[in-house]
């Protein structure tokens, strides 16, 4: 490995990327677009929380029915607005002008009353059940609204907080920090894995041009290595993931991203972005392999792409079932669960599921370069 | 340096499953000249360059370039060939200058050497006033002129151009020329491939022509044309292989 050779290529490949319009956009512009669009709809520059419009039937009438629809609107979380019935609302609901429907049910106050009364004496309690309709269209208020309503329930009506069932259902009302997470926090781990996905696209491209106009031939009859080539190659493109990764942060801070973890936290999420765009160079140079030419690579790409941005990212956040099962092959699922796990919930760099996650990373991003190169040299760089 | 091989080959093979692209060749190219290898397409003239050049091993045979067998692909050996493909083979998103300083810091030469061989050779090839231009944005002449610099800029001992001025205008074919008979000149080998008998008359010391797969000419250009008894080295060449038109393979 010459050092004299190495670095001339590594400038090169900087400047190359850094000239071509399409690469830029894709890896820059398009993330620190979406972290604006993402910041500005559910974070906020400037504030703290995100508003959703919710209607409410309130068919009990009460005091304690009241109280229930000034708790939610003194969270500054939802804005509440009044129906007569169910069928008044469903047309608001979905045609999107409501984010939830709130139905407040008869003999609501007196189950707040009789658990009240006699807090613990459960044979005493009047039943209840509060029904929220949320608009499906919406994946981030069928996230939020639901843990914001029961958080709010659940103060209101057990303000001590030592109850371990109340006569109206309620749960996990921890889970949601309110005022403090906004929805822009919750889906921001998820952006960041989600953006460097794209280097795929870009590697993949790249390689392919340079093998179509015939300059890896060309370099191969120099004195350069394959193995100097590839490092350059790896390099310029990790410093292209470390300026992503620096805008992405920068832009999400402005947009309002509170990030929990502190410094040792965002340490983490460097290291964890760093080591995954190693994975998705891999993964761009697979991609190349496999492209018979520049426009199929683009295509080819959406292989590697699309599992890691619909199972792993945001998007497969919001999924179920068979879903997230699928989400535990892709290395993303565990970035953007590590991220969350210290931006989010609040767990330390070191904790267990953290540790987990990134050796999985590390380990899955190292097979998968050296797979990529491997695979590149022998297959798919004539 | 005068009298020594640049290239020893004997009885080079190539198939492609059933073709023969080359049929036990022997060639031995002396150094200080200019070589023309000519042949109609598909005659495995580019076969032949691209296991000179170790781009493609060969089936069987011995293949020496500079003194070395090619199989060994010494580093050693590549700094002192150049090669000029027939695609033009540059980073278009690079300046003209940055893509030959580039290819002269790969073949071992310093950032100032590099730059002031890349502009003294950019001016030779009439690329002066571009050499700070995007090289995308160069016609297809620039370009070819501008990889022949990229070839040359580390002043190999052998250099290997193929069909360095298919589609140039005739300055440009012009400005190549004289690039080659400086190299020659400064004591160094040239193997150029063409379909421009012209051109191989006017460059040429020796042309060797191939067809089949095997060397079936092998002399001066005045040399040949004598023994043939025809009027120019084309003539001769289609003699020799024919009136047919060929595909490449």
């Amino acid at each position: 490995m010459r050092l004299n050779r190495l670095l001339p290529m590594l400038g090169v490949e900087i400047k190359k990327i850094v000239r071509e319009p399409s690469a830029l956009f894709i890896v820059l512009l398009f993330p620190v677009v979406l972290t604006l669009a993402f910041g500005s709809s559910f974070g906020g520059a400037g504030t703290s929380s995100v508003s959703y419009s919710v209607g409410v039937v309130d068919l009990d009438h009460s005091t304690w029915s009241a109280g229930l629809q000034a708790e939610l609107t003194g969270t500054q979380i939802l804005h509440l607005s009044a129906y007569q019935d169910l069928s008044a609302a469903t047309p608001d609901l979905q045609q999107g002008r409501l984010s939830a429907l709130l139905i407040i049910p008869s003999g609501f106050g007196a189950s707040c009353q009789s658990y009240r009364d006699n807090p613990s004496n459960a044979s005493s309690w009047v039943l209840a059940n509060v029904s929220v309709y949320v608009d499906q269209g919406s994946i981030f208020a069928s996230q939020a609204i639901g843990p914001v309503v029961s958080q709010t329930m659940t103060a209101y009506v057990a303000p001590d907080a030592s109850a371990i069932s109340m006569p109206v259902s309620l749960s996990q009302p921890q889970l949601v920090s309110g005022a403090k997470t906004t929805a822009f926090d919750v889906v921001a781990p998820g952006m960041f894995a989600f953006a460097s996905i794209f280097l795929i696209m870009i590697v993949s491209g790249a390689f392919t041009a340079s093998r179509d106009s015939g300059l890896l031939r060309r370099l191969s009859v120099t004195p350069i290595t394959a193995g100097e080539f590839m490092s350059a190659n790896v390099a310029a493109y990790m410093v292209l993931a470390a300026a992503q990764m620096a805008l992405v942060f920068i832009v999400a801070l402005a947009m309002g991203w509170t990030p929990s973890g502190g410094a040792q936290g965002v340490f983490l999420g460097v290291v964890l972005l760093l080591i995954f765009s190693a994975c998705n160079v891999g993964f761009g140079l697979i991609t190349a392999t496999l492209a018979k030419s520049q426009s199929a690579a683009t295509g080819l790409a959406f292989l590697f792409v699309l599992p890691q941005m619909f199972l792993g990212t945001f998007v497969g956040s919001m999924l179920g079932g068979t879903a997230a099962e699928l989400g535990k092959f892709v290395p993303s699922y565990y970035v953007t669960d590590a991220l969350t796990s210290v931006f989010v919930r609040g767990a330390s760099v070191t904790s267990g599921a953290v540790v987990t996650d990134l050796l999985v990373v590390a380990v899955s991003s190292l097979v998968v370069l050296v797979a990529g190169v491997f695979l590149f040299q022998r297959y798919g760089s004539r | 340096m005068h009298g020594r091989a640049a290239i020893d080959v004997k009885g080079l093979k190539k198939d492609y499953g059933e073709v023969k692209a080359l049929a036990g060749l022997d060639l031995v190219v002396e150094s200080d000249q200019v070589f023309g290898l000519l042949g109609p397409n598909g005659a495995g003239k580019t076969t032949l360059i691209s296991i000179l050049t170790g781009l493609q091993k060969a089936t069987a045979g011995e293949c020496k370039v500079l003194g070395n067998p090619i199989s060994e692909r010494l580093a050693s050996v590549k700094s002192r060939v150049g090669v000029c493909p027939q695609s033009g083979a540059i980073y278009q998103q690079l300046t003209g200058v940055e893509n030959v300083v580039l290819f002269g810091r790969l073949y071992g030469l310093s950032k100032e050497e590099s730059k002031n061989n890349a502009n003294g050779l950019l001016a030779r090839v009439g690329l002066e006033s571009d050499a700070g231009r995007k090289a995308g944005t160069y016609s297809e002449g620039m370009k070819r002129r501008l990889s022949l610099v990229m070839a040359l800029v580390h002043s190999p001992e052998l250099t290997f151009l193929d069909e360095p001025t298919v589609g140039m205008d005739p300055q440009s074919r012009r400005a190549v020329w004289d690039i080659v008979r400086d190299q020659k000149g400064l004591g160094r080998t040239v193997v150029l491939t063409t379909h421009y008998m012209e051109e191989a008359e006017q460059l040429c010391d020796t042309v060797g022509i191939i067809d089949h797969g095997e060397l079936i000419a092998l002399g001066s250009p005045s040399g040949l044309i004598s023994k043939y008894g025809k009027d120019d080295l084309e003539e001769v060449f289609i003699h020799l292989t024919g009136r047919g038109i060929r595909e490449e393979i």
